[in-house]
């Protein structure tokens, strides 16, 4: 910082002499390394380490087990269901809210936005994105009592419209998840909505003109024009709802703890009920890392499926 | 992007006026009865998705003013017989409220401005100083955003313990700093990357630093983009739920959405209450909402593209 400031108004660019390097760009990266290091890769590494004991967890005593947590693991009925269960998850947080999510923004853009006014546009998109912005802990309360089987919203609805046996939304092993998956679908639209709406400004509306006035209706539209244009958005949508439903927690925690009868596990609820409920640390930390894994495995597979149509594009 | 068919001559009217949806009134002439039938057709269609989507705030409001009696008798459904504060007045009698607030704006305030200042730092060394390996130091940051927290937490956890940082908010502070900063460099590096390089060459040749380069040249140009940057962080680490689970144990030290998720545990029973107590955990989401609803849907596009 000592670097002698020439007088501000040259006349012209004089060659002075190149400033020295006081610090090297590298140094503006320590402060990073520094704190990934020590909130990222150190915890990572040592979470793998600890997948290798037997350990209750505080000043218990860590016995050495090599891979045998994760050989129980293959063989955890519980573990692998609640891998069965992000299958639903993805489908219910990045599935269907990016279809219904791309169809709304097509609308919203197309055809509101023109007929109605930009302004009926953008509140319908804020009412969608909405929840968005909930925190996950208000929404899982929230919907917790939505969901509730005795005095819920929903079941008091259906019983002024006179359904007499209600359903157990959140009770019922067999429709737990289907729960937690409505719930989810109404957490998640409001994202695909936002990116693809503004996705769709770039399109060239000249393009939507020349299809029109060819005869092109609305879907032909949408199938032609809409959606190849904004293929990476909707990409890149899917990849990160992929990885949050992988990832998923709170709705878990808060609605069903993983119930009834396990039917609603998922693998970082797995992990978390085996570090902080069950004092199995070494298990959860095996399961956490096949967790890690698994999601890299997962992204980096859609990025290199990506990669691969984007050649076969040229 | 120059498709032009014979039935459409070049044209280009000016772009201001086709957003709206004024323009083109030839066409919309043209349109018959059934066409213009079909347009409200789907704003009902989007209009009934948006109540459906605003239907559990619509429950949360009304049944937060009601008293336990009222909802135990009309349901969830009906508007409050009174609107009253009985339920907020219980909610705010169990928990330190103001406490909580504090709580969660120091940290969500400390971590969005940490986490801006340190995702610039880096972000130059990346974008503007270009190091070798940038691509691999950008990848190996973005592990962090894609790695599950649960595969972070139990480390983190026992060495907050062993440094005495158990239960305190400048556990959940640190770790936030770099978890957003991680994405944030991400997404600024690949900004910087385009920056004018005229206006960087003239500082130099001005005698001006790499420090000053970074504090006089780039940030200010940057701050539109840094201060999208930093609502967003502010939001996400406002609404985080597992780590801060995890972390603060107690409600002197806990955040206002993992004390909500606290009292759900304790009590299942106060509908009416829990509402209020969830109406006041979102109220300042809610109100963030409003005043930065333009920066947040812009901001939720930039950092998804690109």
């Amino acid at each position: 910082m000592t670097a002698t400031t020439p007088p501000r108004a040259r006349p012209r660019p004089a060659p002075a002499p190149r400033p020295r390097r006081p610090v090297s760009y590298w140094a503006y990266l320590l402060p990073m390394g520094v704190g990934f290091g020590l909130v990222v890769l150190v915890p990572f590494a040592v979470n793998v380490w600890y997948s290798l004991f037997s350990w209750k967890g505080g000043a218990a005593p860590r016995t050495w087990v090599g891979l045998e947590n994760y050989r129980e693991l293959m063989q955890d009925d519980v573990f692998w269901r609640s891998f069965g269960n992000t299958l639903y998850l993805i489908g219910a947080v990045a599935v269907v809210p990016t279809v219904i999510g791309l169809v709304l923004a097509a609308l919203l853009f197309d055809h509101i936005g023109r007929s109605f006014g930009a302004r009926a546009a953008s509140v319908l998109r804020a009412a969608y994105y909405l929840p968005q912005i909930l925190p996950i802990a208000v929404a899982g309360v929230l919907w917790s009592w939505i969901l509730e089987t005795r005095d819920g919203a929903l079941n008091s609805v259906l019983r002024s419209l006179g359904v007499t046996t209600l359903p157990d939304w959140l009770g019922d092993p067999g429709i737990a998840l289907w729960s937690i998956m409505l719930m989810l679908v109404w957490l998640q639209i409001g994202y695909p909505v936002v990116v693809l709406m503004s996705a769709l400004q770039r399109v060239d509306p000249e393009l939507y003109e020349a299809a029109e006035l060819d005869g092109a209706g609305w879907w032909r539209r949408f199938r032609a024009i809409t959606v190849p244009h904004i293929r990476t958005d909707i990409y890149v949508v899917v990849l990160t709802a992929t990885i949050g439903a992988m990832k998923l927690f709170a709705p878990v925690l808060i609605l069903t703890r993983g119930g009834p009868e396990s039917s609603t596990y998922v693998p970082s609820f797995f992990s978390y009920r085996n570090f902080f409920e069950l004092s199995r640390v070494g298990y959860g930390a095996a399961s956490a890392t096949v967790l890690a894994v698994v999601i890299g495995l997962v992204a980096g597979g859609l990025i290199f499926w990506q990669a691969r149509s984007v050649e076969a594009d040229r | 992007m120059t498709t032009t068919t014979a039935a459409a001559p070049v044209r280009r009217p000016d772009p201001a006026r086709r957003r709206d949806g004024r323009r083109r009134r030839s066409r919309d002439r043209r349109l018959s009865v059934a066409l213009l039938g079909q347009r409200w057709l789907v704003l009902l269609l989007a209009v009934v998705v948006g109540v459906g989507m605003l239907l559990p705030f619509y429950l949360l409001v009304t049944n937060a003013f009601k008293t336990g009696a009222d909802y135990s008798r009309r349901g969830p459904l009906a508007l409050p017989q009174e609107w009253t504060l009985s339920a907020f007045e219980r909610y705010l009698s169990s928990v330190d409220y103001p406490q909580l607030l504090a709580n969660s704006v120091l940290i969500a305030g400390v971590v969005a401005v940490g986490g801006v200042v340190l995702a610039m730092l880096s972000a130059y060394a990346l974008g503007i100083g270009r190091v070798r390996g940038r691509t691999w130091v950008v990848f190996v940051l973005l592990l962090a955003t894609i790695l599950p927290q649960e595969a972070l937490i139990y480390p983190l956890f026992s060495g907050a313990q062993a440094v005495g940082l158990q239960n305190s908010v400048w556990s959940v502070v640190i770790i936030f700093v770099v978890l957003q900063a991680a994405f944030g460099t991400y997404l600024l590096s690949s900004v910087l990357g385009t920056f004018p390089h005229e206006m960087l060459e003239a500082a130099r040749v001005d005698g001006a630093n790499r420090w000053v380069l970074l504090t006089r040249i780039v940030t200010p140009i940057m701050r539109p983009t840094m201060s999208v940057l930093l609502v967003f962080f502010f939001v996400w680490t406002w609404n985080e739920f597992f780590i801060p689970m995890i972390m603060l144990i107690t409600p002197k030290a806990q955040t206002i959405p993992i004390a909500l998720a606290a009292l759900k545990g304790q009590n299942t029973l106060d509908v009416t209450q829990l509402a209020a107590a969830s109406l006041l955990s979102l109220l300042p989401t809610l109100v963030f909402f409003v005043l930065f609803q333009r920066t947040l849907t812009r901001g939720v596009t930039a950092g998804a593209v690109k």
